[in-house]
């Protein structure tokens, strides 16, 4: 045989592998089906949803004409007039900003003394830092209520226990997204820093913080939108009325008492997170397109 | 520079102060709840209130609780709701696959310019509230709803089905639609990782299609399904609320319901918590497996 297979060319081997289609091969017509029915299923019962949050009428099932009725114009069950439901989006966004507060500065810390502090007792954190992200919502949520029932009987259930227990599962997050980033820039700026004279918290404050802020931000904002979202461990960790949150009124009234408010308090929470994932996504995006520049402006940054 | 004996002590001491805030919280507010789950399931009852008594020594621990749910669930009345716990995931993560896994091959390997659009699409539902999906579908599932008159307007049934009040296949619906999201996209990570060289290689060798999809693309796609399903399954066990929504009826319940009922709406907490415990096992066990099953894969691969 006088025909050499060629080794693929070096850059063959760094690119992403691409989907590869041949001529001969039929357009896959029904894979192509299933997908965009998937994705009409998965969807449009949300616009639906979000539709009927404008109804004029009290149905949630006959369309009777568009108004901001169910968000304001009405003086007793609109969102913004009914105490409950007021009440339970003022909840939900305090939990949210008290939870983005407590975790993210506590998970930043964590994430850079673990990734640089080592021995056996930082290899047990770090596993103990990993569980609660594979530990399912209902055993965390029981395990919060019964410590709280129980032990920390000094926390009453209710609103600062939510709190609590919200950090306790928003802590894994931040960990895990600002040590994605501190492994990619690496110690070197750090240890430029320290030859040139700078103390470990020096270094720490002018360099390593400034790099990390971006992803320290998307960290927040994830944190910020999966407390929003969270019902199991606000669920358990709640007391009565005063404690509830937009999660919690969609659980308890979506068989009792529906009107489309609860679905204009469904889309607002939607907004809610919609902009928070968004704003991560767009810090994200720019951190990877602004690398470069990033480092050059820390490089002019006086020391 | 020679750094200072100060500067470095200072270095030493600066990264497990850093991480001992963050350490310290987990160690309150996350190991010590699972201890408080033991305590309680294991602890002694209050003969007056009937209310629990934790016990915190683990030499004075009774097994009453614990022996009373394992009997139950293997022979009791709990026995159905494991039963029916078990059939109901299995067959929502079959739904998942059978619907999950066509989407998750299309978007990674034949979406082409289509790609990105279809990738946002299918991420969109992680960040839509779970209970805002449920709301949307029970809207739809009204006596009046979208689905029954759309369902009428066809001749496919002449009389509005009663989809919400305690139909099983209301709730394996709603629980793997509530799911699939979690279950593609590990999914989509995987197939799109796999080299479509190996596939060209195995249409030049003359397999077909199907072939090539039995040979080729599945085997090397059965560690994101593992994990794919690993991540569907792990929640949906331990669901309570679907539950609740889209059916509210006890002919359907759940573990997640039962250990709902038994915390919060009962006296007997031992007894929640014991389901707790069981239930953690149960899902230790699957995990186990799961992480056996990856090293022998990445083993293989090696």
């Amino acid at each position: 045989m006088t025909t050499v297979v060629a080794p693929p060319p070096e850059t063959a081997t760094v690119e992403r592998p691409r989907p590869t289609r041949r001529r001969h091969q039929r357009r896959p017509i029904v894979l192509a089906g299933i997908t965009w029915a998937y994705v009409a299923w998965s969807l449009v019962p949300v616009l639906i949803a979000v539709q009927f949050s404008f109804n004029d009428g009290r149905s949630r099932t006959t369309w009777q004409g568009a108004s901001f009725r169910w968000y304001w114009g009405d003086p007793y069950a609109s969102v913004f007039h009914n105490d409950e439901l007021r009440l339970a989006l003022t909840n939900t966004a305090r939990l949210g900003l008290l939870t983005v507060l407590i975790a993210t500065p506590l998970g930043t810390a964590l994430a850079l003394g673990l990734t640089r502090w080592r021995g056996r007792a930082s290899t047990a954190s770090n596993t103990m830092m990993l569980l609660p992200l594979a530990t399912p919502e209902i055993v965390m949520g029981s395990a919060l209520f019964l410590v709280f029932t129980n032990l920390y009987t000094v926390i009453p259930l209710g609103r600062t226990a939510q709190v609590l227990g919200h950090v306790t599962f928003s802590i894994s997050y931040v960990v895990v997204i600002v040590r994605a980033r501190l492994v990619s820039v690496g110690s070197e700026y750090e240890t430029a820093a320290r030859d040139l004279g700078a103390s470990p918290i020096q270094a720490l404050r002018t360099v390593l913080i400034p790099l990390l802020a971006p992803s320290v931000f998307a960290g927040a904002m994830v944190v910020l939108a999966s407390s929003m979202d969270d019902f199991v461990v606000s669920s358990f960790l709640q007391n009565g009325y005063s404690s509830v949150t937009v999660p919690i009124e969609l659980y308890s009234s979506t068989r009792s008492s529906p009107t489309p408010a609860l679905n204009a308090l469904a889309t607002l929470l939607l907004l809610a997170t919609v902009i928070a994932v968004t704003l991560a996504w767009l810090v994200a995006r720019r951190l990877r397109q602004a690398d470069g520049k990033t480092i050059d402006n820390l490089a002019v940054m006086d020391l | 520079m020679a750094r200072s004996a100060a500067d470095q002590t200072q270095s030493t001491r600066l990264w497990p102060a850093l991480a001992l805030p963050g350490t310290a919280w987990l160690l309150v507010f996350f190991v010590a709840p699972f201890y408080a789950i033991a305590a309680i399931a294991f602890g002694t009852v209050d003969p007056l209130f009937g209310s629990p008594i934790p016990v915190w020594n683990p030499l004075q621990w009774q097994f009453g609780a614990l022996s009373g749910v394992v009997h139950s669930a293997l022979f009791g009345d709990l026995r159905p709701v494991f039963v029916r716990t078990f059939v109901y995931v299995a067959v929502a993560l079959t739904v998942c696959i059978l619907i999950g896994y066509p989407v998750a091959y299309y978007v990674a390997r034949l979406a082409g310019r289509r790609r990105g659009l279809l990738l946002a699409l299918i991420l969109a539902p992680w960040w839509i509230n779970y209970l805002t999906r449920m709301l949307a579908w029970i809207n739809l599932l009204q006596p009046d709803g979208y689905v029954n008159r759309a369902l009428q307007s066809v001749h496919v049934i002449s009389a509005p089905v009663d989809w919400l009040s305690g139909n099983p296949y209301t709730v394996i619906i709603a629980l793997a639609y509530g799911y699939i999201p979690f279950f593609i996209i590990p999914l989509f990570a995987t197939l799109d990782r796999i080299d479509g060289r190996l596939l060209e290689a195995s249409r030049d060798l003359g397999v077909g299609a199907a072939g090539t999809f039995w040979h080729v693309t599945l085997p090397l796609s059965r560690q994101g399904l593992l994990t794919a399903s690993a991540i569907t399954v792990l929640p949906m066990f331990g669901d309570y609320y679907t539950n609740t929504l889209v059916s509210g009826s006890p002919t359907t319940n759940m573990v997640g319901n039962q250990i709902e009922f038994y915390l919060l709406e009962s006296q007997e907490k031992a007894v929640g918590a014991a389901l707790v415990l069981v239930l953690s096992v149960l899902l230790m066990a699957l995990m186990a497996y799961y992480l056996v099953a990856t090293q022998r894969a990445s083993k293989e691969a090696v």
